[in-house]
């Protein structure tokens, strides 16, 4: 060991005191990113621990009976599920198609960048505005009534600007250079878009997509006034059960469920309200599980 | 810029004329190893000059020279580098002290988004307590430090401004004159004027060229010819070993070694 008259390098005083304040700060940041992780994990065990007495296949299967106070959680889960897909068929494409256009075409002037501030903007709208509009637009004015097909609509309303953001983000985080160099070689923008940035950027749009798209499964306020009903009597019979619910019919969406058995239904039992929220928590994980496979799967391939 | 005369290494009491040991430097980058039992002295007080083709390990053996290339996490050493007679690879080291006395100047002039004269201040106040000097001692400080780098002039009237609005050129030096205050012993270049133009590169190098005696300045460089007239060694590495270590001159005139001649004559990298 070296005493400090022949370390030149040791530390001074100030600097001891400088790595104080940085282990300081270092705790600090640490315990604030805690304070986000432990209540979650409360919230997530909670409802696992409550909830999980009443989970069985037969819950899953069944219908709701008796304005929800009985029976399963079947009717909500396939409805949550056609309501995202059909909201995922209508948003996807525009949102991700705006986004390249937006990203790869658009010139860089007053009007693009008012357009992107809008999209901004809209991402903040509150969700109960965007029912309001959904009810004005889809159930009225275009005579969709309260149906299946008015809530997608609302719900891709209001996760485009997300889409179009997150959409824009992925493609620009392709190298400049490679764009470059298809150019060089003659390659027209579509050309280039297609087969360099697309296939280079499509783990990052789809991730994008897949979380926006989960978000959308857990809202109440938008379907609420759009479509989702608090309860329905559903067909128990084969293949009429699979399939309860076309475009133009109202219908029955888990978080909309949550809502009414938590708050409206006398002498619910506690552990079917939490065992409601423990299927809807699933199903959004799931959701955000095969974002991350994906994400995963796809970088595996990418080599820069 | 033709003065390229040695001059001879200074005589500081207490010291052995070196500033820099480095003894059997192994250097891994994961599994994959950049440079092999290297062996170096620097001379107190000259311009060293590293050179060699893309990818033989000079900017690698650069930046280990104040410890910055720990920040990508799997790099693994073996060996020693001694500067001040302390080995400063040792556990007793802090990389703060030694960057003081090690200061570095990189290939893009990197000056912080703030103003000339925070940017000159940087790195002292990093070192002392707020308040330790008074106004009227940075302000001096700052002049002494950009009088240096021939800066003063230029920027005295505007010392408010962003250092990151000056030109390559000034920025370039800025980075340079930052050092100043620190008094480093050492600094280290990696390809200082590869950002500039003729004319830039001209005036860095005239700038480095009066700094001699002062610090002890080693400069790694892609530039053969900026090699030759501006340093008073040189070191030619290849394939992360060194090659040949001369007086300039010598290593350009009459090469010991074969590869020398042959990468010093053009004929690769």
């Amino acid at each position: 060991m070296h005493s400090q008259a022949q370390n030149p390098f040791g530390p001074t005083p100030y600097e001891r005191k400088k790595e104080r304040a940085s282990l300081i700060a270092k705790v600090v940041t640490f315990v604030m990113s805690m304070a986000l992780v432990i209540p979650m994990l409360l919230i997530i065990g909670l409802i696992f621990v409550k909830g999980w007495s009443v989970i069985s296949v037969d819950y899953l299967w069944e219908n709701p009976r008796g304005g929800g106070i009985a029976g399963g959680i079947w009717g909500p889960l396939i409805g949550t599920f056609f309501l995202t897909l059909t909201c995922l068929v209508i948003v996807a494409p525009v949102g991700v198609l705006a986004g390249i256009y937006l990203n790869e075409y658009a010139p860089d002037n007053r009007a693009t960048r008012a357009i992107m501030i809008a999209v901004t903007s809209l991402a903040g709208v509150p969700s109960i505005v965007h029912a309001l509009f959904g009810l004005g637009a889809f159930v009225v004015a275009m005579h969709m009534g309260k149906s299946l097909l008015a809530a997608a609509c609302t719900l891709a309303v209001m996760t485009l600007p997300v889409i179009i953001t997150s959409t824009r983000e992925a493609l620009a985080a392709v190298p400049r250079n490679f764009r470059e160099a298809c150019w060089n070689l003659g390659a027209s923008k579509w050309q280039t878009i297609r087969t360099i940035v697309l296939p280079n950027s499509i783990s990052g749009i789809l991730t994008g997509v897949i979380l926006v798209v989960s978000r959308a499964a857990g809202e109440t306020a938008p379907i609420m006034l759009t479509g989702a009903a608090a309860y329905l009597p559903l067909p128990e019979n084969m293949p009429d059960k699979l399939m309860p619910y076309y475009l133009g019919d109202q219908f029955l969406a888990l978080a909309m469920h949550l809502n009414v058995i938590a708050r409206d239904v006398p002498n619910m039992p506690t552990e079917m309200k939490f065992g409601s929220a423990l299927v809807l928590l699933c199903l959004i994980l799931l959701i955000n599980s095969l974002a991350i496979i994906i994400r995963v799967q796809l970088r595996r391939r990418k080599r820069w | 810029m033709t003065s390229t005369h040695l001059s001879p290494p200074l005589q500081i009491p207490g010291r052995d004329g070196y500033s820099i040991h480095v003894n059997d430097f192994s250097l891994w980058y994961g599994d994959f190893q950049a440079l092999f039992n290297v062996n170096i002295d620097i001379k107190q007080g000259l311009i060293t000059a590293m050179i060699g083709p893309s990818g033989c390990g000079k900017t690698t053996m650069l930046r280990s020279m104040n410890r910055i290339n720990e920040r990508y996490g799997n790099v693994k050493t073996t060996g020693s580098i001694t500067i001040l007679g302390k080995n400063i690879l040792d556990e007793d080291v802090s990389v703060a002290t030694l960057r003081k006395s090690v200061g570095m100047v990189f290939q893009r002039p990197n000056p912080l988004p703030i103003s000339i004269f925070d940017n000159v201040l940087f790195g002292l106040k990093s070192h002392t307590p707020s308040g330790y000097y008074s106004r009227r001692e940075l302000q001096d400080l700052v002049e002494q430090s950009l009088t240096e780098v021939g800066l003063w002039s230029e920027v005295k009237d505007q010392l408010k401004r962003k250092a990151t609005e000056l030109t390559l050129e000034q920025q370039q030096k800025l980075c340079i004159g930052r050092l100043m205050p620190l008094k480093p012993e050492i600094i280290l270049m990696d390809e200082p004027c590869s950002a500039l133009d003729a004319a830039g590169i001209e005036r860095i190098e005239a700038l480095i060229g009066g700094m001699r005696g002062k610090f002890t300045i080693v400069m790694v460089t892609h530039n053969m010819a900026q090699a030759r007239r501006a340093s008073d060694e040189c070191i030619f590495m290849l394939m992360g070993e060194i090659i040949e270590h001369s007086p300039t001159m010598d290593l350009f005139m009459n090469p010991v070694h074969e590869k020398t001649a042959m990468y010093i004559e053009g004929r690769y990298g």
